[in-house]
Protein backbone atom coordinates (compact mmCIF):
# COMPACT_ATOMS: atom_id res chain seq x y z
CA UNK A 1 0.00 0.00 0.00
CA UNK A 2 2.73 2.32 0.59
CA UNK A 3 4.03 2.30 -2.79
CA UNK A 4 0.13 3.12 -3.99
CA UNK A 5 0.14 6.23 -2.57
CA UNK A 6 3.50 7.76 -4.78
CA UNK A 7 1.27 7.43 -7.83
CA UNK A 8 -0.87 10.48 -7.48
CA UNK A 9 0.83 11.93 -10.74
CA UNK A 10 -0.44 9.27 -13.30
CA UNK A 11 3.10 9.45 -15.22
CA UNK A 12 5.04 8.29 -12.31
CA UNK A 13 2.94 4.70 -12.41
CA UNK A 14 5.68 2.96 -13.92
CA UNK A 15 8.73 4.15 -11.09
CA UNK A 16 6.67 2.65 -8.36
CA UNK A 17 8.52 -0.31 -7.16
CA UNK A 18 6.48 -3.45 -6.44
CA UNK A 19 3.57 -5.27 -8.38
CA UNK A 20 1.85 -3.12 -9.88
CA UNK A 21 -2.11 -2.35 -8.31
CA UNK A 22 -5.05 -0.81 -10.48
CA UNK A 23 -6.21 2.02 -8.11
CA UNK A 24 -9.45 1.92 -6.49
CA UNK A 25 -9.62 -1.53 -7.85
CA UNK A 26 -10.74 -4.09 -5.18
CA UNK A 27 -13.40 -1.71 -3.61
CA UNK A 28 -15.08 -1.06 -6.97
CA UNK A 29 -14.71 -4.70 -7.74
CA UNK A 30 -16.59 -5.38 -4.71
CA UNK A 31 -18.54 -3.18 -5.41
CA UNK A 32 -19.83 -4.69 -8.86
CA UNK A 33 -20.10 -8.37 -6.96
CA UNK A 34 -22.65 -6.43 -4.61
CA UNK A 35 -24.46 -5.31 -7.61
CA UNK A 36 -24.58 -9.03 -9.29
CA UNK A 37 -26.03 -10.22 -6.02
CA UNK A 38 -28.73 -7.61 -6.09
CA UNK A 39 -29.95 -9.61 -9.57
CA UNK A 40 -30.59 -12.31 -7.42
CA UNK A 41 -32.22 -10.63 -5.07
CA UNK A 42 -34.40 -8.89 -7.72
CA UNK A 43 -35.04 -12.59 -9.41
CA UNK A 44 -35.81 -13.87 -5.77
CA UNK A 45 -37.76 -10.78 -4.89
CA UNK A 46 -40.08 -11.35 -8.65
CA UNK A 47 -40.55 -14.52 -7.56
CA UNK A 48 -42.22 -14.21 -4.54
CA UNK A 49 -44.10 -11.20 -6.49
CA UNK A 50 -45.58 -14.06 -8.71
CA UNK A 51 -46.23 -16.84 -6.30
CA UNK A 52 -46.90 -14.71 -2.86
CA UNK A 53 -51.24 -15.64 -3.98
CA UNK A 54 -50.09 -18.95 -4.75
CA UNK A 55 -51.56 -20.45 -1.08
CA UNK A 56 -52.90 -23.51 -2.09
CA UNK A 57 -55.12 -23.76 0.37
CA UNK A 58 -52.78 -23.35 2.83
CA UNK A 59 -51.88 -20.79 5.11
CA UNK A 60 -50.65 -16.92 4.26
CA UNK A 61 -48.79 -14.55 5.58
CA UNK A 62 -51.51 -13.07 7.78
CA UNK A 63 -52.04 -16.30 9.66
CA UNK A 64 -48.26 -17.11 9.92
CA UNK A 65 -45.97 -14.10 10.35
CA UNK A 66 -45.44 -12.90 13.50
CA UNK A 67 -44.55 -8.87 13.22
CA UNK A 68 -43.00 -8.37 16.55
CA UNK A 69 -40.15 -10.60 15.88
CA UNK A 70 -39.60 -9.52 12.54
CA UNK A 71 -39.75 -6.03 14.36
CA UNK A 72 -37.16 -7.62 16.87
CA UNK A 73 -34.84 -9.11 14.28
CA UNK A 74 -35.38 -5.56 12.09
CA UNK A 75 -33.66 -4.31 15.24
CA UNK A 76 -31.11 -6.43 15.35
CA UNK A 77 -30.08 -5.76 12.28
CA UNK A 78 -30.09 -2.16 11.90
CA UNK A 79 -28.11 -1.85 15.15
CA UNK A 80 -25.04 -4.19 13.79
CA UNK A 81 -25.57 -1.51 10.38
CA UNK A 82 -24.42 1.18 12.91
CA UNK A 83 -22.03 -0.89 14.80
CA UNK A 84 -20.22 -1.60 11.91
CA UNK A 85 -20.39 1.89 11.57
CA UNK A 86 -18.74 2.50 14.27
CA UNK A 87 -15.94 -0.34 13.81
CA UNK A 88 -14.91 1.32 10.49
CA UNK A 89 -14.69 4.96 12.54
CA UNK A 90 -12.46 3.17 15.01
CA UNK A 91 -10.16 2.00 12.16
CA UNK A 92 -10.08 5.19 10.39
CA UNK A 93 -8.82 6.82 14.01
CA UNK A 94 -5.96 3.93 13.68
CA UNK A 95 -7.73 1.69 17.10
CA UNK A 96 -7.01 -1.58 16.57
CA UNK A 97 -8.70 -2.53 20.04
CA UNK A 98 -11.71 -0.27 19.37
CA UNK A 99 -12.22 -1.61 15.94
CA UNK A 100 -12.18 -5.61 17.11
CA UNK A 101 -14.71 -4.47 19.99
CA UNK A 102 -17.68 -2.94 17.28
CA UNK A 103 -16.78 -5.91 14.95
CA UNK A 104 -17.36 -8.34 17.77
CA UNK A 105 -20.83 -6.35 18.58
CA UNK A 106 -21.62 -6.00 15.40
CA UNK A 107 -20.88 -9.93 15.28
CA UNK A 108 -23.07 -10.69 18.02
CA UNK A 109 -25.73 -8.61 16.68
CA UNK A 110 -25.97 -11.02 13.36
CA UNK A 111 -25.77 -14.12 15.14
CA UNK A 112 -28.86 -13.13 17.47
CA UNK A 113 -30.58 -12.08 13.98
CA UNK A 114 -29.48 -15.74 12.65
CA UNK A 115 -30.93 -16.92 15.59
CA UNK A 116 -34.59 -15.59 15.30
CA UNK A 117 -34.72 -16.70 12.29
CA UNK A 118 -33.55 -20.06 12.73
CA UNK A 119 -36.38 -19.80 15.29
CA UNK A 120 -38.90 -18.69 12.67
CA UNK A 121 -38.29 -20.97 10.23
CA UNK A 122 -37.88 -24.45 12.61
CA UNK A 123 -41.51 -23.02 13.66
CA UNK A 124 -42.72 -23.05 10.49
CA UNK A 125 -41.97 -26.39 9.27
CA UNK A 126 -42.98 -27.40 12.69
CA UNK A 127 -46.74 -26.13 11.93
CA UNK A 128 -46.37 -27.92 8.18
CA UNK A 129 -45.61 -24.86 6.48
CA UNK A 130 -42.67 -25.84 5.41
CA UNK A 131 -41.60 -24.85 1.41
CA UNK A 132 -43.36 -27.88 0.53
CA UNK A 133 -46.38 -26.24 1.26
CA UNK A 134 -47.48 -23.59 -1.20
CA UNK A 135 -45.67 -21.39 -3.99
CA UNK A 136 -46.29 -18.74 -1.44
CA UNK A 137 -43.99 -20.55 0.94
CA UNK A 138 -41.42 -21.70 -1.50
CA UNK A 139 -40.55 -18.20 -2.79
CA UNK A 140 -40.59 -17.15 0.80
CA UNK A 141 -38.11 -19.57 2.07
CA UNK A 142 -36.08 -19.21 -1.01
CA UNK A 143 -36.16 -15.29 -0.45
CA UNK A 144 -35.43 -15.03 3.06
CA UNK A 145 -33.46 -18.15 2.94
CA UNK A 146 -31.08 -16.45 0.71
CA UNK A 147 -30.68 -13.89 2.58
CA UNK A 148 -30.22 -15.74 5.45
CA UNK A 149 -27.32 -17.62 4.12
CA UNK A 150 -26.08 -14.27 3.55
CA UNK A 151 -26.03 -12.80 6.91
CA UNK A 152 -24.66 -16.41 7.77
CA UNK A 153 -20.90 -15.48 5.13
CA UNK A 154 -21.04 -12.34 6.59
CA UNK A 155 -20.90 -13.65 9.95
CA UNK A 156 -18.43 -16.00 9.21
CA UNK A 157 -16.35 -13.67 7.30
CA UNK A 158 -16.24 -11.33 9.86
CA UNK A 159 -14.99 -14.11 12.29
CA UNK A 160 -12.31 -14.60 10.40
CA UNK A 161 -11.70 -10.77 9.67
CA UNK A 162 -11.36 -10.62 14.10
CA UNK A 163 -8.56 -13.42 13.90
CA UNK A 164 -6.92 -11.80 10.64
CA UNK A 165 -6.54 -8.16 12.71
CA UNK A 166 -5.50 -10.06 15.98
CA UNK A 167 -2.74 -11.71 14.32
CA UNK A 168 -1.51 -8.92 11.67
CA UNK A 169 -3.39 -5.77 13.26
CA UNK A 170 -4.30 -2.65 11.20
CA UNK A 171 -2.91 -3.51 8.17
CA UNK A 172 -3.60 -2.24 4.25
CA UNK A 173 -5.10 -5.47 3.61
CA UNK A 174 -6.87 -5.77 6.77
CA UNK A 175 -8.31 -2.07 6.13
CA UNK A 176 -9.27 -3.18 2.86
CA UNK A 177 -11.09 -6.10 4.44
CA UNK A 178 -12.60 -4.40 6.92
CA UNK A 179 -14.06 -2.02 4.49
CA UNK A 180 -15.17 -4.79 1.58
CA UNK A 181 -16.93 -6.26 4.73
CA UNK A 182 -18.69 -3.14 5.33
CA UNK A 183 -19.89 -2.93 2.21
CA UNK A 184 -21.23 -6.13 2.15
CA UNK A 185 -23.02 -5.68 5.40
CA UNK A 186 -24.85 -2.69 4.72
CA UNK A 187 -25.90 -4.46 1.42
CA UNK A 188 -27.77 -6.89 3.08
CA UNK A 189 -29.17 -4.54 5.15
CA UNK A 190 -30.68 -2.76 2.44
CA UNK A 191 -31.72 -6.21 1.58
CA UNK A 192 -33.39 -6.70 4.29
CA UNK A 193 -35.58 -3.56 4.10
CA UNK A 194 -37.11 -4.97 0.64
CA UNK A 195 -37.73 -8.03 2.96
CA UNK A 196 -39.50 -6.49 5.78
CA UNK A 197 -41.57 -4.50 3.50
CA UNK A 198 -42.34 -6.38 1.34
CA UNK A 199 -42.62 -9.54 2.22
CA UNK A 200 -43.75 -9.48 6.26
CA UNK A 201 -45.66 -6.12 6.32
CA UNK A 202 -46.98 -6.59 2.71
CA UNK A 203 -47.67 -10.24 3.46
CA UNK A 204 -49.67 -9.84 6.81
CA UNK A 205 -51.80 -7.46 5.51
CA UNK A 206 -53.24 -10.11 2.64
CA UNK B 1 -14.74 14.88 -13.35
CA UNK B 2 -12.66 16.34 -10.45
CA UNK B 3 -12.53 12.57 -8.94
CA UNK B 4 -8.83 12.37 -9.11
CA UNK B 5 -8.44 15.83 -6.80
CA UNK B 6 -9.83 13.84 -3.71
CA UNK B 7 -7.47 13.17 -0.95
CA UNK B 8 -6.29 9.78 -0.70
CA UNK B 9 -6.48 7.73 2.80
CA UNK B 10 -5.15 4.74 3.73
CA UNK B 11 -7.05 2.51 0.99
CA UNK B 12 -7.31 3.91 -2.38
CA UNK B 13 -11.21 4.71 -3.11
CA UNK B 14 -12.04 4.50 0.62
CA UNK B 15 -15.33 5.97 1.78
CA UNK B 16 -15.23 9.44 4.06
CA UNK B 17 -17.09 8.28 7.33
CA UNK B 18 -18.19 10.69 9.80
CA UNK B 19 -19.82 9.55 12.83
CA UNK B 20 -22.37 12.53 12.47
CA UNK B 21 -22.99 10.65 9.04
CA UNK B 22 -23.88 7.36 10.68
CA UNK B 23 -25.79 8.48 13.14
CA UNK B 24 -28.31 11.24 11.32
CA UNK B 25 -28.90 7.48 9.05
CA UNK B 26 -29.19 5.62 11.80
CA UNK B 27 -31.67 7.77 13.17
CA UNK B 28 -33.39 8.51 10.11
CA UNK B 29 -33.44 4.82 9.76
CA UNK B 30 -35.18 3.85 13.48
CA UNK B 31 -38.11 6.62 12.15
CA UNK B 32 -38.34 4.93 8.39
CA UNK B 33 -37.98 1.16 10.17
CA UNK B 34 -40.60 2.39 12.85
CA UNK B 35 -43.50 4.04 11.15
CA UNK B 36 -44.24 1.28 8.13
CA UNK B 37 -44.29 -1.48 11.60
CA UNK B 38 -46.48 1.10 13.42
CA UNK B 39 -49.05 1.51 10.41
CA UNK B 40 -49.55 -2.44 9.81
CA UNK B 41 -49.20 -3.51 13.51
CA UNK B 42 -51.53 -1.41 14.72
CA UNK B 43 -53.89 -1.09 11.59
CA UNK B 44 -53.41 2.71 11.57
CA UNK B 45 -54.84 3.50 8.08
CA UNK B 46 -58.13 1.90 7.29
CA UNK B 47 -57.11 1.95 3.29
CA UNK B 48 -55.24 -1.06 3.26
CA UNK B 49 -54.33 -0.01 -0.41
CA UNK B 50 -52.96 3.22 1.34
CA UNK B 51 -50.84 1.53 3.90
CA UNK B 52 -49.45 -0.40 1.43
CA UNK B 53 -48.40 2.90 -0.62
CA UNK B 54 -47.23 4.76 2.44
CA UNK B 55 -44.88 1.33 3.61
CA UNK B 56 -43.52 1.20 0.13
CA UNK B 57 -42.48 5.02 0.10
CA UNK B 58 -40.86 4.04 3.41
CA UNK B 59 -38.70 1.58 2.04
CA UNK B 60 -37.53 3.77 -0.86
CA UNK B 61 -36.83 6.28 1.35
CA UNK B 62 -34.64 4.30 3.88
CA UNK B 63 -32.61 2.52 1.21
CA UNK B 64 -31.88 5.77 -0.05
CA UNK B 65 -30.79 6.65 3.52
CA UNK B 66 -28.76 3.61 4.03
CA UNK B 67 -27.14 4.05 0.40
CA UNK B 68 -25.94 7.30 1.21
CA UNK B 69 -25.33 7.51 5.16
CA UNK B 70 -24.11 4.15 5.14
CA UNK B 71 -22.84 2.94 1.46
CA UNK B 72 -21.32 6.50 0.87
CA UNK B 73 -22.85 6.33 -2.37
CA UNK B 74 -22.16 10.07 -4.21
CA UNK B 75 -21.23 10.59 -7.85
CA UNK B 76 -17.48 11.44 -7.00
CA UNK B 77 -16.50 8.45 -5.43
CA UNK B 78 -14.21 5.52 -7.85
CA UNK B 79 -14.86 8.55 -10.58
CA UNK B 80 -18.47 7.61 -10.88
CA UNK B 81 -18.21 3.94 -11.64
CA UNK B 82 -20.15 3.16 -8.46
CA UNK B 83 -23.13 5.34 -9.29
CA UNK B 84 -23.06 3.83 -12.75
CA UNK B 85 -23.20 0.47 -11.79
CA UNK B 86 -25.96 1.08 -9.63
CA UNK B 87 -27.96 2.92 -11.83
CA UNK B 88 -27.28 0.10 -14.38
CA UNK B 89 -28.71 -2.24 -11.56
CA UNK B 90 -31.35 -0.56 -10.77
CA UNK B 91 -32.42 -0.57 -14.21
CA UNK B 92 -32.56 -4.45 -14.43
CA UNK B 93 -34.10 -4.72 -11.57
CA UNK B 94 -36.88 -2.70 -12.25
CA UNK B 95 -37.70 -4.61 -15.28
CA UNK B 96 -37.40 -7.72 -13.67
CA UNK B 97 -39.69 -7.39 -11.08
CA UNK B 98 -42.12 -5.17 -12.79
CA UNK B 99 -41.89 -7.21 -16.12
CA UNK B 100 -42.42 -10.36 -14.16
CA UNK B 101 -45.49 -9.12 -11.53
CA UNK B 102 -47.24 -7.29 -15.30
CA UNK B 103 -46.45 -10.27 -17.53
CA UNK B 104 -47.34 -12.72 -14.95
CA UNK B 105 -50.71 -10.88 -13.44
CA UNK B 106 -51.68 -10.90 -16.98
CA UNK B 107 -51.11 -14.33 -17.68
CA UNK B 108 -53.13 -15.48 -14.58
CA UNK B 109 -56.08 -12.81 -16.18
CA UNK B 110 -56.02 -14.30 -19.35
CA UNK B 111 -55.29 -18.00 -18.58
CA UNK B 112 -58.12 -18.69 -16.41
CA UNK B 113 -61.06 -16.74 -16.89
CA UNK B 114 -62.95 -18.82 -14.29
CA UNK B 115 -60.56 -17.23 -11.49
CA UNK B 116 -61.86 -13.37 -12.06
CA UNK B 117 -65.20 -14.09 -10.61
CA UNK B 118 -64.25 -16.50 -7.51
CA UNK B 119 -61.59 -14.74 -5.77
CA UNK B 120 -59.88 -11.09 -5.72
Amino acid sequence: MGGATATANGKLEFTVPGEYHVPNGTLLGFWIYLMSDCLIFAALFATYGVLSMNFAGGPSGGDLFDLKLVALNTAFLLFSSITYGFAVLQMQANKLRGTQFWLLVTGIFGAAFLAVELYEFYHLIHIGAGPQRSGFLSAFFALVGTHGLHVTFGTIWLVTLLFQLNRHGLSGANRRRVYCLSMFWHFLDVVWIGVFTYVYLMGSLV
Amino acid sequence: MSSEHHDEHHVEGAPHSSFSGYMIGFLASIFLTATPFWLVMGGVLDSRNATIITILIFAVVQILVHMVYFLHMNFQSEGGWTMLSLIFTVVLLFITLFGSLWVMYHMNVNMMPSMMGGTS
